[in-house]
């Protein structure tokens, strides 16, 4: 075993014989570019709503609660997609996030949710973690679409530029304080904090 | 004599004739039973959060904004997250009224009694929109306001 090692340590480490110094760095330099694409195409892949979907768990579920909401349909038809809200954008903590999601790959390996029934026995435990994540990073993902800088107050309802007007200016509170729910359905909401 | 009945006679006809030739149009509009016509645009709800005087006194006040999906059912009531007792300091909303909080027997629960509890039983939003049909409703402050100025007079 520690022999075998060693053999490996010693090829890695010695130049190499039968490969020219142009071969290996041109190959590995387009070695190394096909790996990060098609690393990355992978990662965007997995990145899609149409992925997201393709288990029943999320197209029977929490895909059809979405449908009716203000961020499937609405008059100007710009709209969320799963990832748009339950991804990180920046690098490092998409990366961070899709190491969690292994835990997901288990749950649908194993069928954690893979019934209605366990998926609503299930679901204030899924809402709390979301709620959690986006407390935690200050409501990121809704604002990386809804700036507070460019809310123009006037065009608000009286009580909602009040609410944005008072408790988002000073931060005292984070988007999903006041909007859990805004697009699936609520858990049993016993116990939670203004509910 | 003859000619001035002749000439009622003669216009009440051609009077009916036109009558017939133009169907009465009634809420559905003029298109035939067994078609459907096109639906009128959807009303907007109306959002200015400016409460409405009641017409009566038992009567549900109107919500004065918004309330689309809100979820009411038995996991969350979002109308509460606003409206409940310890809700209001923050929401400055008012609170749901005390008679919500009796039982059928009159006594006073914890929290809003389940029979009230489906808020958009009796409380509703409001269109922009022309009502359909004249409504003759006076209410009875108007009514008693009106007696009184008919006593003195």
């Amino acid at each position: 075993m520690w022999s075998a090692a060693k053999q490996y340590w010693r090829v890695l480490t010695r130049p190499s014989v039968h490969f020219s110094l142009g071969f290996l760095t041109f190959g590995g330099f387009v070695a190394g570019i096909m790996f990060w694409g098609g690393f990355n195409t992978a990662l965007e892949i997995t990145n899609t709503e149409t992925f997201c979907v393709g288990c029943h768990e999320m197209r029977e579920n929490v895909f059809q609660e979405l449908k009716s909401t203000i961020h499937y349909t609405n008059r100007s038809g710009v709209r969320a997609s799963c990832p748009d809200c339950h991804v990180p954008h920046d690098w490092t903590n998409k990366i961070a996030r899709k190491i969690q999601a292994s835990s997901e790959v288990w749950g649908k390996i194993f069928g954690t949710i893979d019934t209605r029934e366990k998926f609503l026995a299930k679901r204030r435990e899924l809402a709390e973690r979301e709620w959690a994540r986006l407390k935690a990073n200050d409501s990121l993902e809704c604002r990386n679409c809804h700036g507070f800088d460019y809310m123009d107050f006037t065009r608000q309802s009286p009580r909602a530029a009040n609410a944005h007007g008072t408790f988002l200016a000073s931060a005292e509170k984070t988007c999903i304080d006041c909007h859990k729910g805004i697009a699936h359905e609520l858990p049993d909401m016993k116990g939670v904090p203004g509910w | 004599m003859l000619k001035f009945p002749f000439v009622i006679a003669l216009t009440t006809i051609a009077f009916a004739a036109v009558a017939a030739d133009e169907p009465i149009a009634t809420l559905r509009g003029l298109d035939p039973l067994a078609e459907q016509g096109p639906a009128p645009p959807m009303a907007k709800v109306s959002n200015e959060d400016l409460r409405r005087a009641r017409n009566y006194p038992e009567q549900p006040p109107t919500i004065p904004h918004k309330i689309r999906g809100y979820q009411i059912d038995l996991n969350a009531n979002k109308c509460l997250s606003c409206h409940s007792r310890r809700a209001t300091a923050e929401s400055q909303a008012p609170m749901v009224s005390i008679t919500h909080f009796m039982n059928r027997d009159g006594q006073f629960l914890a929290s809003v009694s389940p029979r009230r509890y489906f808020c958009t039983l009796c409380h509703v939003t409001q269109q922009v929109i022309e009502p359909l049909v004249g409504n003759e409703f006076v209410d009875i402050d108007s009514i008693l306001s009106d007696q009184d100025s008919g006593k003195k007079n």
